[in-house]
C-alpha cells in the first residue's frame, strides 16, 4: 500500500472520525441547539482545546500539567484585554476620573494604562500575543524543569503551585487585572457587537473549526517523526537519551504545543462568554481540565474533545437541578476514570465498536485487504489491534513513573 | 523600614514571628502526614486536607458533647478528642488504602487524581451533615487569654497549645519512624521492596498502616487547628497546595527537611506580609519556592535513596 497523505495524520480511520466530529460540531449541534444552548456548547467547545492539549503532553508525552489553567486563562485575558480596551474608548468612560482606561482601573485609582496593557491596543498583535505569551511562558517553564531533568509528580506539583499563585496574583493586583470579578463587560469585537444572535452563532462556528484543525495538527504532530519519538520517550525515556536526543527538547516542545492549544481555548472562551476571571485559571480549573482529558480518553485527541464536552454537559444539567449531587458526580469520575476505565471513553468505545467494526469490514472484503497490509503505521492501529497496544502503553506509561 | 523605632520593629518582628509561628504549626502538622505518605509510599494523596478537616469535625463533635451534654468535662475534654480524630481518621485512612489506594502503587499521578475525587466526596459529605458554614469548638477557659511576655509583645495562650502539639507530635513521628522496629520496616519496603518481602516484612500491611498513620496525624492536626481557627468543609484543602510545596521543597522522603522548609515558607511569608500585601507576600514566597525547586529539583534536604 502507497503512503498517502491520510497517513500523516493517522490514516483514513482517524480523519473520517475527525469528520464525523466536524459534522457533528457544525452541522448537527447548531439544528438542534438554540442560541443560548449553542453559546453553552461553544463554552464546552473551548475546554475541548484544553483537553487534547492534554493527550499530547499527559497522554503521549507522559507529563502531567495540573497548570493548563494558567495557559487558559492567559489567552482569555489577552483577548480580554484587548475587548475591553475597546470598550473603554474615551467617548464610553467619559464620567471616569480619567477617561479612556478601563473602568476597574479607575475604581483603584489607577491613572495611567499601565503599559504592558498597551500592545493590546492593536488587534493583530494581540492575536499574536495570545499564541506567543502562553508559549513563552511555557518554554520558560518547561525549559526550567525538563532540563533539570524535573519530571513526574515534581512537574504536576510545581505546575499547580505555579497555578495557585497565578491566581493570588490576579486577585491581589485589582488595579491591573480587575481583581477577582475579572475583566467583565465586553460587548464589541473591532467594532462588531458580539452579543447578538448572529455573532454568537458566527464565534460558535470559529470556535469549531479553529477546534477541527488543531485536532488535525495533534494527529500531524501525533504521527510525525516527532510524535513517534515522543511515544518513545514516555515509554523508555533512557532509552531515547542514550541514542542521543534531547529528552529535555521533546518535552519543551510538547508542552509548548499544550499550552499553546489551551490559549486558543482560553481566548474563544472570552470571546463567547463576554468576560474572563481568575476562577479559570486556578488549581480546581486546572485539574477539572485534567478529569475532560481522563474522561475522553488520555490517548486519544478526539476522545478528548468528547469527554470535555460531555463532562461539561452533565456538568451543566446536574448541577441545574441537583447543585449537590455534581460534586459528588465529579469526586466519582475522578475515582472511576483511574480505578476503572483509564482508556476513558475513546478506550470503552475502542472495545465495543471494534467487533462492529470488524462486521462491517468483513461485510465490503476489499476494505478488509487494505487495511491488514503489511504497511501498517503504529499510530494507526487496526480495530481489533488497538486495544492491546494501547494497553500496553498505559502499562509502560504507568511503569516509566 | 523607615517610621519604626528598633523596640517596635523587634516587637513587630516577635508578633509577626509569632504568627509565622501558628502558620508553620499548621504546615508541619500537615506535612508531616503527607511527608510519611508521599516520602515513603510514594502516593499523593490530595484529600489529605479532607483528613485534616474531618479530624476537626470530630473535635467539634467532641467539644459539643462535652459542652452541651456534659459540661462537667469541658475542661478535659480536648485529650479525648485528639483520641477520638485519630481514630476516625485512621480508620478511614485504612479502608481508603484497602479500597482505592492499594490498586495504584507505582501510579503516582492516578493516585493524585483518585485522592482529589475522594476529597471532592468527602467535601461535600461535610457540606452536607455539618452544613456549608463554619464551625467553630467550645474553648475550655483555660485556653482563653494570652501570655503578656512584654508591654508590646503578647502571645495567645491556643497558639502556644498548637506549638506545644506540633513538637510532640513531631518528635513521636521521629521516634516511630527513626527510632522503632516498625519504622525499619516502613523504610526497607521504601528502600527495596522486593528485599524487604523477602526478608519477611509483610509489605502489604506496612503500606497499609504507613497510609493509615499518615491520616492519622492528619487526623491529629485537624484537633489542634480548631483551637486557632473555625473549621468548614474546604478548611483543609486550602492548604493542600502549599503543604505539597512545603512536604517537595524540603525533599519528599526527608523529616528534617519538611521541617526547616515549613519553617522557612511560613516565617517568611509572615514576615513579609508586614510590609507589603497579604497576597504579594504568597506570591513572592512560592514564587521563591519554585524557583529554588527549579534550580534543585531533589528539595533542599535530599535523601540519598536509591529508587
Amino acid at each position: 500500500m502507497k503512503a498517502s497523505w491520510m497517513d500523516k495524520f493517522g490514516g483514513r480511520g482517524k480523519l473520517i472520525q475527525i469528520l464525523i466530529i466536524a459534522v457533528l460540531i457544525l452541522v448537527v449541534l447548531p439544528l438542534v441547539a438554540d442560541t443560548f444552548r449553542l453559546n453553552l456548547y461553544g463554552k464546552y467547545l473551548t475546554y475541548a482545546f484544553v483537553a487534547a492539549g492534554l493527550v499530547l503532553c499527559w497522554g503521549y508525552g507522559g507529563i502531567l500539567s495540573l497548570g493548563q489553567g494558567i495557559f487558559f486563562g492567559l489567552g482569555g485575558y489577552c483577548m480580554a484585554m484587548f475587548l475591553k480596551l475597546e470598550a473603554s474608548s474615551p467617548e464610553n468612560t467619559a464620567i471616569q476620573s480619567t477617561p479612556g482606561i478601563p473602568d476597574f482601573m479607575d475604581w483603584n485609582q489607577l491613572t495611567a494604562l499601565p503599559w504592558f496593557w498597551e500592545p493590546f491596543r492593536s488587534f493583530p498583535l494581540t492575536l499574536l500575543l495570545i499564541v506567543l505569551v502562553p508559549a513563552f511562558f511555557a518554554f520558560v517553564i518547561g525549559y526550567a524543569m525538563f532540563k533539570r531533568r524535573v519530571g513526574g509528580v515534581y512537574f504536576a506539583i510545581i505546575t499547580q503551585a505555579i497555578a495557585s499563585i497565578m491566581t493570588i496574583l490576579i486577585i491581589g493586583q485589582q488595579g491591573y487585572t480587575g481583581g477577582i470579578n475579572g475583566i467583565t463587560d465586553l460587548r464589541t469585537l473591532m467594532g462588531w457587537n458580539i452579543q447578538t444572535d448572529f455573532a454568537q452563532y458566527v464565534l460558535f462556528f470559529a470556535c469549531g473549526i479553529a477546534l477541527i484543525l488543531c485536532l488535525l495538527a495533534g494527529q500531524f504532530i501525533l504521527n510525525s517523526r516527532y510524535g513517534q519519538l515522543l511515544i518513545a520517550m514516555r515509554d523508555q525515556e533512557d532509552r531515547v537519551r542514550f541514542s542521543g536526543y534531547d529528552v529535555a527538547n521533546i518535552k519543551i516542545f510538547v508542552f509548548v504545543a499544550a499550552a499553546v492549544m489551551s490559549a486558543i481555548g482560553g481566548a474563544f472562551f472570552t470571546l463567547q462568554v463576554g468576560f474572563m476571571s481568575p476562577s479559570f485559571v486556578g488549581t480546581v480549573a486546572s485539574i477539572e481540565m485534567v478529569i475532560f482529558c481522563a474522561v475522553g480518553g488520555r490517548l486519544s485527541l478526539i476522545g478528548a474533545a468528547y469527554g470535555a464536552f460531555l463532562v461539561n454537559l452533565a456538568k451543566s444539567s446536574l448541577s441545574e437541578s441537583f447543585p449537590q449531587l455534581w460534586v459528588v458526580a465529579m469526586g466519582a469520575l475522578f475515582i472511576a476514570v483511574v480505578m476503572l476505565f483509564p482508556r476513558g471513553l475513546a478506550g470503552l468505545v475502542s472495545d465495543y465498536a471494534a467487533p462492529v467494526r470488524n462486521w462491517f469490514a468483513s461485510a465490503f472484503k476489499r476494505e478488509t485487504i487494505a487495511a491488514s497490509g503489511p504497511e501498517i503505521k503504529p499510530g494507526a492501529p487496526k480495530p481489533a489491534e488497538s486495544k492491546a497496544r494501547e494497553d500496553v502503553s498505559i502499562a509502560s506509561a504507568q511503569e516509566s513513573h | 523600614m523607615g517610621g519604626y523605632t528598633g523596640e517596635e520593629l523587634t516587637a513587630i518582628f516577635l508578633m509577626q514571628g509569632f504568627s509565622g509561628l501558628s502558620l508553620f504549626c499548621v504546615f508541619l502538622l500537615m506535612a508531616l502526614g503527607l511527608a510519611i505518605i508521599f516520602g515513603q509510599m510514594g502516593v499523593i494523596n490530595m484529600a489529605h486536607g479532607e483528613f485534616l478537616t474531618l479530624g476537626a469535625y470530630i473535635t467539634y463533635l467532641v467539644s459539643y458533647a462535652a459542652s452541651d451534654v456534659w459540661p462537667f468535662l469541658l475542661d478535659y475534654y480536648f485529650p479525648v478528642a485528639i483520641v477520638f480524630a485519630f481514630l476516625g481518621t485512621f480508620i478511614l485512612g485504612y479502608l481508603v488504602e484497602r479500597y482505592l489506594i492499594r490498586f495504584l502503587y507505582n501510579r503516582p499521578l492516578d493516585t493524585l487524581l483518585a485522592t482529589w475525587g475522594l476529597g471532592l466526596i468527602l467535601q461535600q459529605i461535610f457540606r452536607s451533615t455539618f452544613g456549608p458554614r463554619e464551625k467553630s469548638v467550645v474553648m475550655p477557659d483555660w485556653l482563653m487569654g494570652s501570655y503578656q511576655a512584654t508591654d508590646m509583645v503578647d502571645i495567645p495562650l491556643n497558639g502556644l497549645l498548637v506549638v506545644g502539639i506540633t513538637i510532640v507530635l513531631t518528635i513521636a513521628v521521629f521516634i516511630l519512624l527513626y527510632r522503632s522496629r516498625w519504622g525499619i520496616k516502613v523504610r526497607a519496603t521504601t528502600q527495596n521492596r522486593v528485599m524487604a518481602n523477602a526478608a519477611g516484612i509483610n509489605t502489604e500491611r506496612v503500606d497499609r498502616l504507613t497510609f493509615a498513620l499518615g491520616c492519622g496525624i492528619a487526623g491529629v492536626a485537624g484537633a489542634a487547628f480548631t483551637t486557632i481557627a473555625s473549621t468548614g468543609p474546604t478548611t483543609g484543602s486550602l492548604y493542600i497546595v502549599d503543604t505539597f510545596l512545603v512536604v517537595v521543597f524540603g525533599g519528599a522522603a526527608s523529616l528534617l527537611g519538611t521541617v526547616a522548609s515549613a519553617f522557612g515558607i511560613a516565617q517568611s511569608q509572615s514576615i513579609l506580609s508586614f510590609f507589603l500585601s497579604g497576597s504579594m507576600a504568597k506570591v513572592i514566597t512560592l514564587m521563591t519556592v519554585v524557583i529554588i525547586l527549579m534550580l534543585r529539583p531533589q528539595g533542599l534536604f535530599a535523601s540519598k535513596v536509591r529508587r
